[in-house]
């Protein structure tokens, strides 16, 4: 620190406030990542009591009302309160120092999206304790079942809301933040590819938060305020809520993958300590995914009767994706083909992405095909699928992140055999768990349910072992967070020999204002 | 700096502006998916008798792949009652040409004319008999009691299939329905 002054004139409060009051990017960064980790730990651990249950068939922990709410709890945080908010908390310390901009264009704004999150999470946490327990219909709070729950389904409304608010919030910021405070001559193709990626992420979610947020307000209003948007007997169709719902669900998928492709193309270079193979076309690529994920929604709801011919559309639009898909995955392998590479942990979590994500694209691609998807439709294959391309998608890209830029967050190095371990474990347990899903699906095992047949039986055993190591493993991430933080051995200000972007061109740990000059990129 | 300020509320406003567009159109998607459903884009399961604005085209997952266009059966329907059954039963229509393969609707009537509630049964019977093996009822009425109050009347329906391997020498079919009265 001592490179660095403090600047004389902050005078920012100390304590609890400092928190609470805070506009500086890299503070709201890190509230954005803790608060993620508490849900992610939250969200797993109901994870683990859906595993405990289906760990024999009948029913020994829990009854299935209780069941269907922890599956239900578990997406709706997994995915709204853990993988999002930790991307934005990537976005927040991450996109002003590869820019090369002093902080965020709308700092107070920063700190009100934050802030909204806790509102949501506790009304979703305390709705497990109202009457009713917490919603059980599902995360995709499917009509008319979601429309006949308890004041449950009023709290988890009213939190979408808030967690949609606070989305688009952070996107303007990240969108008027690269467009209006790159540091000169820093033009669009030659931002890094977590920022093209972000970029692309936050008009995504501009463009179907509000969608959600129509969606949830229209059951709303069916549930209290006598409108019949779903209600067959009053005019409506739940089946339109499912297009509603997948018109922003299939973009939604992509906004949890896109930063992800950002992170892992910035980590696979610097351990290759080659260039990124075909930068543009990973641009282009980014952009097409995110386009064509508007024309594909109705995938995710082949059994609902379509006409032929919408099948058939919808399924080769679905297939189209595999192409810039593959783009990006071919890409990463030129990366890393004759690279002097070494597998530090950041290395490890980004090539055991590459790997099981596409397992989980391979699989997509087979539940794209509409006669498999009709037999597979709401089974195991389903939930193993969007697992690959979720936990060893998203999650493990995300872990990679973390260890790659946490000696510049905190200014010491992760304790690296803690890092190994954590990742040999976790890609472990996580194939433990979720590879046996693919046969369940195929035998034929539905999802959501507390209880199953008895041929299902081994398979579940073994899912739900893996379950367990997987789940316990992650401790050892907050372990080696928290000892990165209390010490460790110095980063200096570029730890990685193959990293090139700006945020290794200032000390570790980042200091509280950077680029107040800006930089100037060749 | 000002600006750079101008320019980024100019970012926000257009922002916010896409946002409330895809609310509004999240609305819109109310009518659109309607006027979808109507043309038969995105709806298969629609009851297209009761809906105006189907077009012929619009309900094509009910098609059949094994439909014999090449030739045309007749299917006859008869009802009778047996003479102590005091209902009036009747096909609304005498007969219907179809290809074999073809899935068909058909609605019989019935009417009880008492001031009692009645129950009876209706057996199946066809023309020529070795039809049966070539005619599949997907939905029926027959062979289970039916209750109608005093006065009452029903339409009641039949969806069947004459199979495509029906011989080539059958060109009409007769199903005929009896309805004999049940005491319980």
């Amino acid at each position: 620190m001592e490179a660095v002054h403090e600047h004389g004139h902050d005078h920012h409060p100390s304590g609890l406030m400092r928190w609470v009051t805070t506009t500086n990017h890299k503070d709201i960064g890190t509230l954005y990542l803790w608060f993620s980790l508490i849900m992610f730990f939250f969200a797993g651990s109901l994870a683990l009591g859906i595993r405990a249950e289906l760990f024999q068939p009948g029913l020994q922990f829990l009854q299935p009302h209780t069941f269907n709410q922890l599956t239900t709890m578990h997406g709706l945080i997994m995915v709204f309160g853990a993988i999002m908010p930790a991307f934005v908390g990537f976005a927040n310390w991450q996109v002003p120092l590869m820019i090369g901009a002093p902080d965020m264009a709308l700092p107070r704004m920063n700190n009100w999206s934050f802030w909204l999150l806790p509102v949501a999470a506790i009304l979703l946490i305390v709705s497990f304790f109202v009457p009713g327990g917490a919603a059980a219909g599902g995360w995709t709070m499917y009509p008319p079942l979601f429309i006949q729950g308890g004041i449950s389904g009023d709290m988890t409304i009213l939190a979408v809301h808030i967690l949609g608010i606070s989305s688009i919030m952070g996107s303007i910021n990240i969108i008027t933040t690269i467009m209006n405070m790159r540091a000169p001559g820093m033009t669009y193709m030659k931002m890094p590819l977590f920022v093209w990626t972000w970029f692309i992420t936050a008009y995504l979610l501009v463009a179907v938060m509000p969608v959600l947020a129509g969606a949830v307000t229209m059951l709303l209003t069916d549930r209290h305020f006598d409108t019949h948007f779903f209600n067959a007997a009053g005019g409506g169709d739940p089946v339109m809520f499912q297009h509603i719902f997948w018109f922003f669900g299939h973009p939604e998928v992509y906004i949890m993958i896109l930063p992800a492709f950002g992170i892992v193309s910035t980590i696979i270079p610097t351990f290759a300590r080659k260039p990124l193979f075909g930068y543009a076309s990973m641009v282009y690529a980014t952009a097409s995914i995110a386009i064509l994920s508007f024309i594909v929604w109705a995938h995710h709801m082949y059994s609902v009767g379509m006409p032929t011919a919408a099948q058939l559309f919808f399924m080769y639009a679905t297939m189209l994706i595999a192409v810039p898909t593959g783009v990006k995955v071919f890409n990463w392998l030129a990366t890393m083909w004759q690279g002097a590479m070494t597998f530090e942990t950041p290395m490890l979590f980004a090539v055991g992405f590459v790997a099981l994500f596409t397992i989980g694209g391979f699989t997509g691609v087979v539940l794209a095909i509409v006669p498999v998807d009709i037999q597979l439709q709401d089974t195991y294959y389903v939930v193993a699928h969007f697992h690959y391309v979720l936990v060893s998608g998203s999650l493990f890209a995300l872990f990679a992140g973390a260890y790659y830029w946490l000696p510049k967050w905190t200014g010491h190095m992760y304790n690296e055999a803690m890092g190994k371990w954590h990742f040999w474990l976790s890609v472990i347990g996580f194939n433990i768990t979720f590879f046996p899903q693919h046969f369940l699906g195929l035998a034929g095992m539905p999802r959501r349910i507390p209880d199953y047949a008895l041929q299902f039986a081994d398979f579940n055993m073994i899912s739900s072992v893996g379950g367990f190591i997987f789940g316990t493993t992650q401790l050892l991430f907050l372990i080696v967070v928290i000892k990165c933080i209390r010490g460790g051995a110095s980063a200096g200000n570029k730890p990685w020999e193959g990293a090139d972007t700006l945020e290794w061109t200032i000390p570790s740990p980042a200091p509280y204002h950077t680029f107040a000059t800006p930089p100037v990129v060749k | 700096m000002t600006t750079e300020k101008s320019s980024t509320k100019y970012m926000v406003a257009k922002l916010l502006l896409l946002a409330v567009v895809m609310l509004a159109f999240t609305y819109a998607m109310v009518p659109i998916y309607k006027a979808a459903c109507d043309a038969g884009w995105i709806d298969a399961t629609r009851d297209n008798s009761a809906n105006p604005y189907a077009n012929v085209n619009a309900n094509v997952d009910t098609s059949n792949t094994q439909v014999d266009k090449s030739r045309w059966i007749t299917v006859e329907f008869v009802a009778n009652t047996n003479a102590k059954m005091p209902w009036n039963f009747a096909a609304q229509q005498s007969s219907i040409r179809i290809h074999p393969g073809e899935m068909t609707n058909v609605v019989y009537d019935v009417v009880n004319t008492t001031d009692r509630e009645t129950e009876g049964v209706a057996v199946p019977s066809y023309g020529p008999a070795l039809a049966v093996e070539y005619f599949k009822k997907v939905e029926c009425f027959c062979f289970t009691k039916q209750k109608l109050g005093p006065h009452e009347s029903r339409g009641m329906p039949v969806v069947f299939v004459v199979t495509p391997d029906l011989p080539k020498d059958v060109n009409t079919i007769t199903l005929s329905y009896t309805f004999f009265e049940v005491k319980s």
